[in-house]
């Protein structure tokens, strides 16, 4: 039998079309149950490389033969060696090119909205890491919201849209992935917004992305305005396209919320958040469609792959919304907290320009699954 | 650096090579013998101490200088027989409390990555030829790992005459108490 290979990109249309996997992960225990490719008809075994060395007889019971076998390591070195030997046994396998690391770093770009004169708004989703982007296209012009740090990915999909990039947004200092937003930026002459209130340390230049500001994108003048929406950072701040579309950043999720401790100050941003939460957006109107800036679990993607609902049923079905005692919410967000991102600390520190570590350092630092919200 | 028995040179591999070479490595060592293992590759820390733990070997550490990883790991095997037991035993938690002084036993890697405070070190293989070291005066508490290595030694050195000579047990696997480190 031949060995196959499987693209990050074959294995996204199997999470988004909800197709059955069978991945056999051998990285070690600990990363397989840290994070793991995701699918909500996947099913997994995980049995390290190191301890097949002297053959795989042993688990080819375990093996089905009548669906797809994926095999997945943290490079993909291990995992093309274990095809193999299942391969020398007859099996018809294939193994993730590029392994977990590329899987990190892929992004499926879906059509999630549409605004006035055939403008359209692109969600890149970052199934690896739960990461997502935004680009608002209109006629000739292009805005980016939270854009991660394959940068070409996006002025490659501007190129083939034919629009310019004009603006770029970070609705907040991330800490939980490298923002490509200042590349994107300098390569392309666009403005680079960033809240003023998170921007205390940065050490380049930019647009203050201050409360009530508004920008016009294209010749039909599409409205993207920013509210301010403090909690996940003292900074953080939302914008509003054509009165349709709420980005979120890392305040609100679809089935959780942000987490006010990834800069250090749970205590002191707590109020923020729910202020933000419970009032400033409660006067929002609920149809705006919210689109956040992560996802955390693959049950939060729609039938289509994307991750976007409306602010009226988010007000019903969000957990974290529904808290009426101030005491029990901020017992939740202070006090159940999920283990910090990998590397945060010194993610802030890239995002603001202090440090500029090479690819492979960026890489390395951004393993894992985000963590950015509370449930 | 510190002293291992065979080098391994498996820097520039990428997974899974490292530990491929480690395990084939691994076959020349004789039971406690030390590996160093020298690795370029981030992700070979974990797989090496997961791999160990898995075979039974004793995953001891890891130091990084200059983008290196040097790993050290010791040769185990589970079934090695206690011909005799040695009758005078002392607990962890005793020794701390008493005036004569801690011998360890372990080979310098693991005595490096982790001891106690004052402990003198006498690897097992080199007790014979350094047994003047130590002064027959003291009462002497002999600690290893899991308490075999330091089972043989105390009695080498009551075979050799000293008579105030105590097994620490369970040794150094439960110690609950401060480490030092040479590294």
């Amino acid at each position: 039998m031949t060995v196959n290979t499987c693209t990050a990109a074959d294995v996204a249309r199997k999470v988004i079309e909800k197709k059955e996997l069978f991945i056999l992960d051998v990285r070690n225990s600990d990363a397989f149950e840290d994070w793991k490719i995701e699918g909500q008809k996947f099913e997994y075994l995980n049995i390290p490389y190191f301890e097949l060395l002297d053959g795989v007889e042993e688990i080819l019971p375990k093996i089905p033969t009548d669906k797809d076998v994926l095999i997945v390591c943290a490079k993909e070195g291990s995992s093309i060696m274990i095809a193999e030997m299942l391969s020398d046994e007859g099996l018809d396998v294939c193994y993730l090119v590029g392994g977990m690391k590329s899987w990190s770093m892929y992004l499926e770009p879906i059509k999630v909205g549409e605004l006035p004169n055939c403008g359209e708004i692109y969600q890149f989703v970052r199934l690896g890491k739960g990461c997502l982007s935004y680009m608002v296209v209109t006629d000739g012009e292009a805005a980016l919201i939270d854009a991660v740090r394959f940068t070409e990915v996006f002025t490659n999909f501007a190129h083939e849209k034919g629009v310019e990039i004009k603006h770029v947004f970070d609705t907040h200092l991330h800490a939980d992935h490298i923002s490509g937003g200042r590349t994107i930026a300098t390569a392309t002459g666009a403005k680079y917004y960033l809240p003023k209130a998170d921007a205390t340390e940065v050490v380049f230049e930019y647009t203050e992305l201050a409360d009530g500001l508004t920008v016009k994108l294209g010749s039909s003048k599409i409205d993207v305005g920013a509210l301010y929406s403090p909690g996940h950072t003292i900074g953080s701040t939302s914008l509003v396209v054509d009165g349709q579309y709420l980005f979120t950043g890392d305040i609100l999720f679809i089935d959780s919320i942000g987490r006010p401790d990834l800069a250090g100050l749970a205590e002191d941003w707590v109020g923020d958040l729910r202020e933000t939460l419970y009032r400033r957006y409660r006067d929002l109107a609920e149809d705006l469609i919210v689109h956040p800036s992560h996802f955390m679990n693959i049950d939060e993607l729609n039938e289509d792959g994307t991750v976007a609902k409306r602010l009226g049923d988010l007000f019903v079905e969000n957990h974290g919304l529904n808290i009426e005692e101030e005491d029990e919410f901020r017992t939740l967000v202070t006090e159940n907290l999920p283990p910090q991102p990998n590397a945060y600390q010194e993610i802030r520190r890239v995002n603001m320009g202090k440090i500029t570590p090479d690819n492979e350092a960026q890489t390395e630092m951004e393993i894992g699954p985000n963590r950015c919200a509370v449930r | 650096m510190l002293k291992a028995d065979i080098k391994l040179d498996a820097k520039g591999l990428a997974c899974p090579m490292p530990i491929v070479k480690t395990k084939k490595a691994m076959a020349d060592l004789v039971d406690g013998e030390i590996l160093e293992v020298q690795a370029t590759d981030k992700g070979s820390k974990a797989d090496l101490a997961a791999w160990a733990r898995n075979i039974g070997h004793q995953y001891i550490g890891t130091i990084e200088e200059n983008e290196i990883l040097y790993h050290y790991i010791r040769k185990c095997s589970n079934d090695i027989n206690v011909e005799k037991i040695f009758e005078y035993t002392i607990s962890n938690e005793e020794i701390t409390e008493r005036p004569g002084v801690i011998l360890d036993v372990r080979e310098e890697v693991e005595y490096a990555f982790g001891h106690i405070e004052g402990a003198i070190s006498i690897p097992f293989g080199e007790l014979d030829a350094r047994l003047k070291e130590l002064d027959m005066d003291n009462e002497i508490y002999v600690i290893c790992r899991t308490g075999k290595r330091s089972n043989m030694a105390a009695q080498k050195l009551a075979n050799a005459g000293f008579d105030k000579v105590y097994n620490v047990l369970p040794g150094m696997t439960a110690w609950t108490g401060e480490l030092t480190k040479n590294i």
